[in-house]
């Protein structure tokens, strides 16, 4: 089994961006429903780590030594459906089930249904606490991989993360990474005015966290900060990604209500030209 | 499930009363009176000398549970995630998803209770081999009061899909159920207790997740107990017995799958089923065994439970009076039914 060439080539992973971002919109206008705003915010974070950063094997998904991701905002499952996709671990043809009846691209990502996904998720606020336990297992066996955690910032909201911090700077979890993407709105609106989640940088260093502040769009600044988080000894590491909801296509962007609605079948021609998808 | 030392020694069931309270304790538990709780602490440790694959996970309540003993030795496989049984959880499904066998333990209540989300999410609809095993279930926790007695925990885990639901009734079986519960892939919840419970399983017993155990099948009445009722059954059915009414006990251990086979087979033959457990009347043992019968064999059902009200503090004897789960009750509750 050969492992997935993967590219530190700033130009092909933002073309990898955009590639997911073409497919997370046409699989959503394709399913009439689902989450377009967060799933385009951390398409450069996502296309960083599978075509990147991370070390795994499209066709072997179980590879002991693989680099693990847990998508612990599993609303975005768009984007991770679209990165699995177009890495190899199933057919690009397979994302316009999404959301459909017998379909494994469920709503929210189901393990037991989909290659590739490591935990079920969707119910906010328990991602970490897995990517805990897998940097645990993976220590006590001596296993070189890392875990990425990707989280929303409405999600630490949740009581349930803020244990899951302590957790990891307790036991010195430096195979973990954490990355939050901080797109400022949340269901109910702007999450300064939801529910406070600042000083963000604040709350992770007092939990004993080594943070990384980054433009969450910015390919060259996402890929460092991968590497240099790796090279953070005996604390987990935070990437805190400040990025825009709906990133990528004019009229979504920073729109709160584009969190869970999707493009309807003229803005999505509209946004593929955005993108550059003209005649394709 | 595989063979075992003991396989030789066969008793009756009887003799379990001869051999209540013997010194010096047996490696297995059999015939002895101790804790579940304590059964499994050991068992853990046991197992642990065995198979590398077993952590232990626990919030802050490693001396209660028993899970300390294996933390003592085997530290670089305990996890204490202290007070934060959510995080527990999720913790414990990560390092199943590396190949380990995690037990998570707590009080029942917060264990159920404080992550039936957790739980439901990330466990059971991942199907992660994850066993949780919580110690001081239903009202024999004793002083400490309704806030630490789980009497609502069977109900929270039997309605959600892939769990498989295991009430051991003493030590010997307890241990049986540990080592049953590692060589099965899925969740488990396994529940346990706090208070000394006296012996009731003989000593040819061999576990079965999903295999209920039938002392006897009585012609008149059969109690269908676990846990720590199944004692107070044997001794209701001693006294009914005597009064000419045939009685017959069933160890339903496995709540979920429920032992459909033998229910019905006991069902045939009963004229009441009487269900014995020390947990609410709703949603535990009582109500599976009710929907069982009435969709396949109607038969009159009796449940001996907590009757929808929240516990108290006191001695676990004065509870269990208190409460009406008592050999004394049962057996009110077969006249109750025999006078009308």
């Amino acid at each position: 089994m050969t492992t997935l060439i993967n590219s530190r080539d700033i130009d092909f992973l933002k073309e990898q961006a955009r590639n997911v971002r073409v497919e997370i919109l046409k699989m959503l206008t394709e399913s009439g429903s689902g989450h377009t705003g967060g799933s385009l915010s951390a398409a450069d974070i996502v296309t960083a780590l599978y075509f990147y950063k991370m070390r795994h094997r499209p066709l072997e998904p179980k590879w002991k030594e693989r680099d693990r991701f847990i998508l612990s905002k599993g609303h975005a499952a768009p984007l991770l459906y679209a990165a699995l996709a177009l890495a190899g671990y199933f057919d690009k043809s397979l994302l316009s089930s999404l959301r459909k009846i017998g379909s494994p691209l469920q709503g929210h990502p189901s393990s037991k249904l989909l290659q590739g996904v490591e935990v079920s998720t969707g119910s906010l606020g328990q991602g970490l606490s897995v990517a805990n336990g897998i940097a645990l297992g993976l220590r006590l066996d001596r296993t070189p991989a890392r875990v990425f955690c990707l989280l929303g910032d409405g999600e630490i909201q949740e009581g349930q993360v803020w244990e899951a911090a302590m957790t990891a700077a307790h036991y010195m979890l430096d195979n973990l990474c954490a990355i939050i993407d901080i797109n400022g709105l949340q269901i109910d609106g702007r999450c300064s005015d939801i529910m406070k989640i600042e000083p963000i940088a604040a709350k992770w260093i007092a939990f004993g966290w080594h943070i990384f502040e980054i433009d969450g769009h910015n390919m060259e600044a996402i890929v460092n900060a991968l590497d240099d988080a790796e090279k953070i000894k005996r604390k987990p590491s935070v990437i805190l990604a400040k990025t825009i909801k709906g990133k990528g296509v004019s009229f979504f962007e920073d729109k709160v209500e584009y969190h869970g609605i999707v493009p309807t079948k003229e803005e999505l021609e509209l946004a593929l030209k955005e993108l550059g998808e003209n005649g394709k | 499930m595989g063979s075992r030392e003991q396989e030789s020694r066969v008793q009756s069931p009887e003799s379990r009363v001869k051999t209540q309270n013997s010194e010096p304790r047996t490696p297995d538990f059999f015939g002895q009176a101790v804790a579940t709780r304590d059964a499994y602490g050991a068992t853990l440790v046991e197992l642990g000398k065995k198979n590398e694959r077993i952590v232990v996970l626990d919030a802050d309540l490693s001396g209660s549970t028993k899970t300390g003993k294996f933390a003592k030795i085997f530290p670089e496989r305990f996890f204490n995630i202290g007070i934060s049984e959510q995080d527990m959880v999720g913790t414990a499904g990560g390092l199943s998803l590396t190949g380990k066998i995690p037990f998570a333990s707590t009080f029942a209540i917060f264990e159920t209770g404080r992550a039936w989300e957790q739980i439901r999410q990330t466990i059971c609809y991942s199907y992660l081999n994850v066993k949780l095993a919580a110690t001081h279930s239903g009202i024999t926790v004793g002083e400490d009061g309704a806030s630490h007695q789980a009497v609502e925990d069977i109900a929270l885990m039997r309605v959600v899909p892939n769990m498989t639901i295991i009430v051991p009734s003493d030590g010997f079986e307890t241990k049986q159920v540990i080592e049953a519960v590692v060589d099965y892939e899925g969740p488990v919840y396994v529940r346990l207790g706090r208070a000394k419970v006296p012996a009731v399983m003989p000593a040819d017993y061999r576990f079965r997740i999903g295999k209920a155990y039938v002392f006897n099948i009585g012609n008149d009445v059969n109690i269908i107990a676990a846990g720590i009722m199944v004692s107070a059954a044997l001794e209701a059915r001693d006294i009914l017995s005597k009064e000419g009414i045939d009685t017959g006990v069933i160890n339903m251990s496995t709540i979920k799958p429920l032992d459909t086979d033998t229910l019905l087979a006991v069902a045939e033959k009963s004229k009441l089923i009487v269900t014995a457990e020390e947990h609410s009347i709703i949603g535990g043992l009582g109500s599976a065994v009710s929907e069982f019968v009435s969709e396949n064999h109607p038969v009159h059902v009796k449940r001996i439970g907590i009757k929808d009200i929240f516990g108290c503090s006191g001695s676990p004897k004065e509870l269990l009076k208190l409460y009406g789960l008592t050999a004394e009750d049962i057996v009110k509750t077969v006249h109750e039914w025999k006078g009308k």
